[in-house]
């Protein structure tokens, strides 16, 4: 398209008039640069935003009791409502198609002795179940078991902070901890993507606990998971079943709000992808924004550029130049410019995401591994160029047209 | 070599027009030097444009080497002056940021004049008006005469039938004027047709023909013994 003749008269004018070259180049290279680091935040946002909350298996529901606040069959409003194991084998019976997993959870707080270090640590007495829902990832040993349950054995599973803070490095598997007043034998120690908090915590069987408890059969909540191809509706669905199996079996009125409550994971879990998904939509706005902000800078300077050239363009159609080579020379300076300080610009801001992203970030601005999708920057920075290059077209072809003697007249 | 007939321009000048050539009729000879004077507002500068095309007439014909020059479009008068004129201005119009070699250079880059030969041609041009040891050197740091020289090996190094200059030695003092005028007579003397406009009587008889104007209209056409430049340069 163009001669080499052609390129090496633009490289010249490039390089002869540095302080113009550098004036369009950095507004170009500052755009993209913005962009891509905003957009490379936003992204590092939405991860922490899916960490905090992908900790947990998304097809769960919490099962929690309360109390009533309506009178109903013959019962008084205020009751305490209380699950027992006989609600979990109800449970599975009456939903064996929709359920994958069931488990109880019964939470203490104890204080945990080995040797001379203790601390208190909450305690959660649970099914085998229990592992899939919390998605607890076990580093050594083994979980609790049918077998634990059954009987009723003094076994533990630990966090690793346990682990660290309790043993010191010593090896925990085996030994016995004091977990308020019973002794209890470690058989596992596990690792949680939930943060710091979830691994101090230690699972022991909850049929253990119970006996503890001077043989209740009492469950503080009941954790259940659906299978997952039933889908978002059919989990719905399932929840307001579960919900009035529920009521029924407890006697407490379909209207009150207190009785009971289900936490569902999946409704939560839309939820939360619907503000990450707005918490994206502002960061776009706000990166198009910066975008349109440096096409109007890019336009700006192309027509002081070629102000700046008015006389120069003159000179040149005097000695011959044709509008069109007028025109082309003005455009493709630009185009040259804008692609190597976009490209440049775009590769700083990679580079600047790359190295910022890090713990201090993680932890005090919420932004986890910021980064950009290639496709996103380069399009971004081709956008860029397309609309700087019809920017000072506009001016370019204006200036073309000029008659010589009136460009010539310009001083 | 050039013909116009009865050659009319005026501006508008907000509701008024101001008629400023008002019927020209004037023809000349390859080879001739043509001193063409006035004084301000006369037309003389306007009818230099419409020369070179830098400007259009309203009506008239105008012939330059038997080519009739009508309805010109930006990209045709910008041929034509590539290929037939070449230009000296009053304030020099080199382009600042190029060298004198690469000034010289343009009209040759815009006739797709190869790299190499362009160098070539504008270095035996710059010798001709003695700056080749210049070659390398911004406008910024040549005297005004020497710029004056620069613009004219530009002018030259087209190899234009015409040459026109617009007040060459107007903004130079009066020995760098001769100076140029001298150069302008020896390329006048290898047989290139030169328009010289001016208002400088000195200037005009270093000339071979002198036209006055006078409110749009030719007042005066005479030849005059011309006066050699030369014998005032050192």
């Amino acid at each position: 398209m163009l001669s080499r003749d052609t390129w090496k008269e633009i490289f010249e004018t490039i390089q002869k008039n540095k302080l113009r070259t550098f004036l369009t180049g950095f507004t170009v290279a500052l755009g993209i640069f913005i962009f891509v680091t905003l957009f490379g935040m936003g992204n590092g946002l939405n991860n922490t935003f899916a960490k905090f909350f992908g900790d947990d298996a998304t097809n769960v529901f919490f099962v929690f009791p309360g109390r009533t606040t309506i009178p109903y069959k013959g019962y008084k409003a205020n009751r305490r409502i209380e699950f027992e194991n006989k609600d979990l084998t109800d449970i599975e019976d009456k939903f064996s198609m929709l359920l994958e997993y069931i488990s109880p959870r019964i939470t203490r707080n104890a204080l945990v002795t080995y040797n001379d270090e203790s601390d208190n640590y909450s305690t959660r007495a649970v099914g085998p179940a229990h592992q899939f829902a919390e998605k607890t990832i076990l580093m050594k040993g083994r979980y609790i078991n049918e077998n634990d349950i059954k009987g009723k054995t003094k076994y533990a599973v630990i966090g690793r902070l346990v682990e660290q803070d309790l043993f010191k490095g010593e090896e925990s598997i085996g030994k016995f901890i004091d977990l308020g007043g019973s002794v209890f034998k470690v058989i596992g120690v596990f690792q949680d993507d939930g943060g710091d908090n979830e691994e101090r915590n230690i699972y022991i069987p909850f049929t253990t606990r119970q006996l503890i408890e001077k043989n209740t059969d009492k469950i503080d909540q009941i954790i259940l998971a659906f299978r997952p191809e039933i889908g978002y509706a059919g989990a719905m669905a399932f929840e307001g079943k579960l919900d009035a199996f529920l009521r029924d079996k407890k006697f407490i009125s379909p209207e009150d709000p207190n009785g009971i409550f289900i936490r569902n994971v999946a409704d939560n879990l839309k939820q939360n992808q619907q503000f990450a998904a707005v918490l994206q939509i502002i960061i776009s706005g706000i990166a198009f924004a910066v975008i349109i902000s440096g096409i109007i800078g890019i336009s700006n300077i192309m027509v002081f550029v070629v102000k700046e050239r008015t006389k120069e363009i003159g000179i040149r159609k005097a000695l011959g130049a044709t509008p069109r080579k007028v025109t082309n020379s003005i455009l493709f300076e630009s185009i040259f410019i804008t692609t190597i300080s976009g490209f440049v610009g775009m590769i700083i801001g990679v580079v600047v995401l790359g190295q910022i992203g890090g713990k201090t970030l993680e932890d005090d601005y919420f932004i986890t591994n910021p980064y950009i999708a290639s496709g996103t920057a380069v399009f971004a920075t081709i956008l860029l160029i397309v609309c700087g290059t019809i920017a000072g077209y506009i001016p370019a072809r204006r200036a073309a047209k000029i008659k010589p003697i009136v460009a010539l007249r310009d001083e | 070599m050039i013909e116009i007939k009865d050659l009319h321009k005026s501006y508008k000048m907000g509701s008024n027009s101001l008629h400023v050539l008002k019927g020209i009729n004037f023809s000349c000879e390859a080879g001739e030097l043509v001193a063409i004077m006035g004084s301000s507002g006369s037309g003389k500068s306007t009818l230099l444009n419409i020369l070179g095309m830098l400007d259009e007439a309203d009506s008239g014909e105008y012939t330059l080497d038997g080519v009739p020059i009508k309805d010109l479009s930006e990209t045709k008068a910008a041929n034509y002056r590539n290929k037939f004129l070449g230009f000296v201005f009053q304030s020099f119009n080199l382009i600042n940021y190029k060298s004198a070699m690469e000034n010289v250079a343009l009209p040759l880059y815009y006739q797709r004049v190869p790299r190499k030969e362009r160098q070539e041609k504008s270095l035996k041009y710059l010798e001709r008006v003695g700056l080749r040891e210049w070659a390398t050197h911004l406008p910024s740091e040549l005297s005004g005469g020497q710029k004056q020289r620069v613009a004219i090996a530009r002018a030259m190094a087209a190899e234009p039938k015409v040459l026109l200059a617009d007040e060459p030695t107007g903004a130079l003092d009066s020995t760098t004027s001769y100076e140029v005028m001298d150069l302008i007579q020896k390329i006048n003397d290898e047989g290139n047709t030169i328009l010289v406009v001016t208002h400088e009587p000195d200037i005009a008889e270093m000339c071979k023909r002198v036209i006055h104007l006078k409110d749009g209209v030719i007042v005066e056409d005479k030849k005059v013994e011309q006066v050699r430049a030369s014998q005032y340069v050192k």
